[in-house]
């Protein structure tokens, strides 16, 4: 039986954070009561004209530059025909045959468009179902019609559900930093339908694709995907056809429903949309967007990688979590010379870990464990003063109640014992206290030291040094 | 002291400027003359709230002050009614009032009532009116011509000074035409469009139907402008001044040659020659131009203008304000509302321009369309580059019965013929009275309007030449028992 | 040249409901004005540039400035079928 390959691409929609929508003056909100921000315009009442918001496109702008995308020089609005409820004018302002921006890529997921467009009006159904389907009554609440969207289309470069989330989240790191929106998948600030076909694998042509709706967390996302690939796949090896339609992604149950009712046969009749003046972002608007960009997570790995020689892993998943990143450059400046990659090492593998096990569902940012802190003690191994033993319990008081590793060190003893004859008795104790140990090293099987070492390190709490107590080890048995 | 209701718009505002009369009687003896109204001219006339506004001081010193004004119903009025003539609209009260209407208030011109017109705007007979058609004052048995029948009907009729109304096709020109008075198009921008009820979003435009020439630039002098509210306004660089100019001298009018003269009627023609030696006997050039695409204007307008309306239109659907036939599911309640709501011509027009944009359809309608505009706008251009203006009778017609082509919709759009290639070029023109004439096959002696139409924002220059025209020609009958 | 069935199926894109003699009337009043249309078809304009807009103006937009919105009980007034601050309409059908 045929091996099966999926294949998927993302349309996202993302709110921008500006103080009014996208062709009126009425003020965005969220979970406000219903329709306290409309106005003649965003309700399409007779002889209203819609008017960009110049701030919007900037923000599209700045989005545009971070995928890298060209910019065209002068792209217009369409209408985008179809009657329902929430759309007021009955037919959405947007983008068509000429986008705002196209190319571009982001990781390893080249993007198709990206263009902008305005957002419907809520529908709550209050009929006896909750569902689309059924008779009853729903309510229309405008105050989100009009909100400005950035829609972004990638190319189906995705193969996997688990893929889809990591780059989804990556997308959604890189639009927050730029600060022009919050992206808030719970809250519909980001929005990410998948369409996912099926193909058995090494082939080129792409097989029917299916739309999927209505995840609206990474879990779901990931969930729905999965499920869609599973549901195409189980399809196919049963020698059926897949068919093209749009599906509801239902949280509660996990499954996949069909969203077909007449309300959704379309044919959207686009035209362009003679109320509006064509968009040709200058030079410098597009230089203020370019210039507008901070360090994005792809350019920050590259840093990491390039200037500070972390590995590759390390350095994405620093570049990929913004706080843990920046907690990581802090803890990095403040031990001056301290090396990159141990400095990584600490952030992310004990001191995330300690933090983990503490049960505590916190990254180091947000522990009591300050960035200085943590530096300090990582020079106070490497000078000696702590073994890395002993910094693991200082770290596990750090994370318990914060403060100055120095002081802790002091307080609990923990210091590095410095003087070997103390080191030699230990020593010597623990050799004979473990004598097939001791026969077997000599015999020169180098496994069985662990014991020994064992044994000492149970006796100094971990306070010795491992490379001294192998050397002292080593002479005491003369090999 | 004349009868006031004899005064021109401009002549009544130097009287009440210079005290001669006042404000107050002047309206008063429009609002005594409006509730006259036998014509179906007004769907509505104002009262109270006027007077204040015409004797209130805060308005400061203008031609315009005290001289109350008919407006089209397509022009939002706040809390007010505004119908667009449509059964959809017909308990609407907008909550905001048109930028065009609102520069009018300012100046101190009171809204005198709102205009009947075509629903919606389609037509160019005032019969597809939701509120019944207007009559011809005249012969009221005649249609006084459309979209703005109401406005031309009232103007002509003496039931306003002056009106305002708006024109995609010729729904200013046309009526003027038919109704014996001055009415002007200006260039696509030059008034905004703001709070005018969206009929085809690239080709309206609201201008003046006034007595005579000079009205109309006074009245235009405060209705253009850019305005914040709509994108595509840019008003008119340097303003309108007052048309003063005497003969014609060095100016050169173009006859098109690509424009078929046999639909034309044999009254309107001879008018059409008259007028065109008035013009060699005032100085002016005439030659032929060659505008060969103008003559598919018909076609490309209703294939834009209905497209555009389809979409206009999807508004009105039962959800938000306006007419709505319950139903219980939500397919059933919009077609039911909106069956219920349009009529015959605009249901047409919807049907025509959904068509058209539908997919399979669009590159050889839709799209084929947007290029012939290209195509009669570099007409134009070339045309320009040789000529001041190019001239037209307004209309083939002079007004005709009333039902005589109600039922058939392409012999009704034909009427455009003369009109259509100017908005869809987005300059201006201006029809004025040339004289009267009989209809083919005779009867009453009945308006001919003149068009004449020049390059973009040439409104200063169509109305001097139109004013010297007007003079020379010195049109001055009035329908049996006016003025 | 436009049959019923086309008529039926934009009338459903135009969500108007016509009665079986509006049909009629309308298939041939559509097919009488399209014939006359149809001729543009027969131009060569391959090589024209489609005009969509007459004045040449780019860039015109709005400083992200809020203006107050207006109160709900006035934007409520005007709807046929309000209920708790919002407009109601009945929901969409299921597959016929
Ligand atoms: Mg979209
Ligand atoms: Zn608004």
């Amino acid at each position: 039986m045929a091996e099966y390959e999926a294949v998927i691409g993302l349309e996202i929609h993302v709110h921008l954070q500006t103080r009014t929508k996208m062709f009126c003056g009425c003020e965005l909100s969220f979970g406000d009561e219903p329709n306290v921000h409309t106005c003649p315009v965003c309700l399409a009442h007779p002889g209203v004209l819609p008017v960009p918001n110049e701030k919007a496109i900037r923000y599209a702008l700045m989005i545009a530059a971070a995928l890298g995308c060209e910019v065209a020089p002068r792209s217009i609005f369409h209408r985008k025909n179809y009657f329902y409820p929430d759309n007021p004018k009955a037919y959405q302002i947007s983008q068509y045959d000429i986008p705002l921006a196209t190319g571009g890529r982001l990781g390893e997921v080249r993007i198709h468009r990206v263009h902008l467009e305005e957002d419907a009006a809520k529908m709550i159904h209050v009929g006896e179902s909750g569902r689309i389907h059924g008779s009853g009554a729903s309510l229309v609440d405008f105050n989100r019609a009009g909100t400005p969207l950035v829609e972004i289309v990638t190319e189906p470069d995705l193969r996997s559900a688990s893929e889809v989330r990591a780059w989804a989240q990556l997308m959604q790191t890189t639009v927050r930093q730029l600060g022009v929106s919050d992206v808030q998948m719970e809250e519909g600030s980001l929005r990410v339908d998948g369409n996912v076909s099926l193909r058995p694998a090494g082939r080129e042509e792409l097989g029917i694709k299916t739309e999927l709706k209505n995840m609206n967390s990474f879990k779901f996302l990931e969930r729905g995907i999965e499920a869609e690939i599973e549901r195409q796949r189980v399809l196919l090896e049963a020698g059926e056809a897949v068919t093209q339609e749009t599906l509801h992604f239902d949280p509660g149950s996990g499954s996949l429903t069909p969203l077909r009712s007449k309300e959704y046969e379309h044919d959207y009749r686009y035209f362009p949309e003679p109320d509006l003046v064509p968009l040709a972002p200058t030079k410098e608007m597009i230089r203020e967007a370019q210039e507008a960009l901070p360090e994005l997570p792809s350019e920050k790995a590259e840093r990491y990688r390039e200037k500070l020689g972390l590995p590759a892993g390390v350095a994405t998943l620093l570049a990929s979590d913004i706080e843990t990143g920046d907690y990581f450059d802090r803890a990095l400046e403040a031990g001056d010379g301290a090396d990159p990659t141990v400095v990584a090492n600490w952030v992310t593998g004990e001191l995330a870990g300690a933090l983990r096990q503490s049960g505590e569902e916190m990254g180091p940012a947000e522990s009591k464990v300050q960035p200085e802190s943590l530096a300090k003690l990582i020079g106070m191994v490497g000078s000696k003063q702590v073994s890395h033993g002993g910094a693991k319990q200082v770290l596990a008081v750090l994370i318990a109640e914060g403060g100055d590793p120095a002081e802790i060190v002091e307080r609990e003893g923990l210091g590095q014992i410095a003087d070997s004859s103390e080191l030699e008795g230990v020593v010597e104790a623990a050799i004979e206290a473990e004598p097939e140990a001791a026969e077997q090293v000599r015999e020169g099987n180098q496994k069985a030291i662990g014991r020994i070492v064992g044994a000492v390190m149970k006796e100094t709490k971990g306070r010795a040094d491992g490379g001294e107590v192998q050397r002292l080890i080593h002479d005491k048995l003369g090999v | 002291m004349p009868d006031l209701l004899d005064l021109t718009a401009g002549q009544a505002g130097k009287a009440i400027e210079s005290k001669e009369i006042s404000p107050q009687e002047y309206l008063h003896a429009w609002q005594e003359a409006a509730s006259k109204d036998d014509l179906n001219a007004y769907l509505w006339t104002e009262t109270t709230s006027n007077e204040q506004r015409a004797t209130s001081n805060e308005i400061p010193a203008s031609p315009l002050r005290g001289i109350p004004i008919a407006v089209k119903d397509l022009f939002c009025t706040e809390g007010t009614p505004t119908t667009a003539g449509s059964r959809i609209l017909e308990s609407y009260r907008p909550p905001y009032t048109a930028t065009a209407v609102r520069k009018l208030i300012e100046a101190g011109t009171p809204v005198l009532g709102k205009t009947n017109m075509d629903e919606f705007a389609m037509g160019s007979s005032n019969e597809n009116s939701a509120f019944g058609p207007v009559l011809n004052p005249w012969d009221r048995e005649r249609v006084p011509g459309g979209s703005s029948g109401g406005s031309a009907a009232a103007v002509a009729g003496g039931l306003a000074p002056w009106a305002i109304g708006t024109d995609t096709g010729g729904s200013i020109r046309q009526p003027a035409s038919l109704c014996g008075i001055v009415g002007m198009k200006p260039t696509y921008g030059a008034v905004s469009r703001y709070g005018m009820i969206a009929f085809a979003s690239s080709l309206d435009q609201c201008g003046p139907l006034t007595r005579d020439v000079s009205d109309a630039a006074l009245l235009l002098a405060t209705l253009q402008g850019r305005d914040p509210c709509d994108s595509t306004s840019v008003g008119i660089d340097g303003g309108i001044k007052l048309p003063d100019r005497e003969g014609l001298k060095g100016l050169r009018f173009a006859v098109p040659s690509g424009l078929a003269m046999d639909g034309v009627e044999a009254g309107v023609k001879s008018t059409f020659a008259a007028t065109l030696k008035t013009i060699e006997e005032l100085g002016g050039e005439v030659g032929e131009a060659a505008l060969p695409h103008a003559d598919h204007g018909i076609s490309a307008y209703y294939v834009i203008a209905p497209a555009e309306a389809s979409a206009n239109l999807a508004r009105y659907d039962g959800v938000r304000y306006g007419l709505r036939v319950p139903a219980d599911e939500l397919l059933g309640m919009y077609e039911g509302t909106r069956a219920a709501g349009f009529g015959a011509e605009v249901k047409r027009r919807i049907m025509l321009g959904t068509y058209a944009l539908s997919s399979g359809y669009y590159e050889a309608y839709y799209g084929q369309a947007l290029k012939v505009r290209t195509k009669i706008a570099e007409d134009f251009a070339k045309a320009f580059a040789e000529f001041d203006f190019v001239v037209t009778p307004t209309s083939p017609s002079v007004a005709f019965k009333l039902g005589e082509k109600t039922d058939d919709p392409l012999a009704m759009y034909l009427n455009d013929y003369f009109t259509v290639p100017m908005p869809l070029a987005g300059i201006p023109a201006i029809s004025i009275p040339a004289g009267l004439a009989e209809p083919d096959g005779g009867g009453p002696q009945l308006p001919v309007g003149f068009q004449i139409a020049g390059p973009a924002f040439s409104e200063n220059a169509i109305l001097d030449a139109a004013f010297a025209l007007e003079q020379a020609i010195g049109f001055d009958a009035r329908p049996q028992g006016v003025g | 040249m436009i049959d019923r069935d086309q008529v039926l199926h934009v009338a459903r894109l135009a969500r108007l409901a016509l009665t079986e003699d509006e049909v009629e009337t309308m298939a041939r009043e559509l097919s009488g004005i399209l014939e006359h249309v149809d001729r543009i078809s027969e131009l060569d304009l391959d090589q024209v540039e489609p005009t969509d807009h007459v004045v040449d103006l780019e860039n015109v937009l709005r400083p992200d400035e809020p203006r107050p919105s207006w109160p709900r009980e006035q934007i409520l007034d005007p709807a046929p079928d309000p209920a708790d601050g919002a407009f109601r309409v009945p929901s969409p059908q299921a597959e016929a």
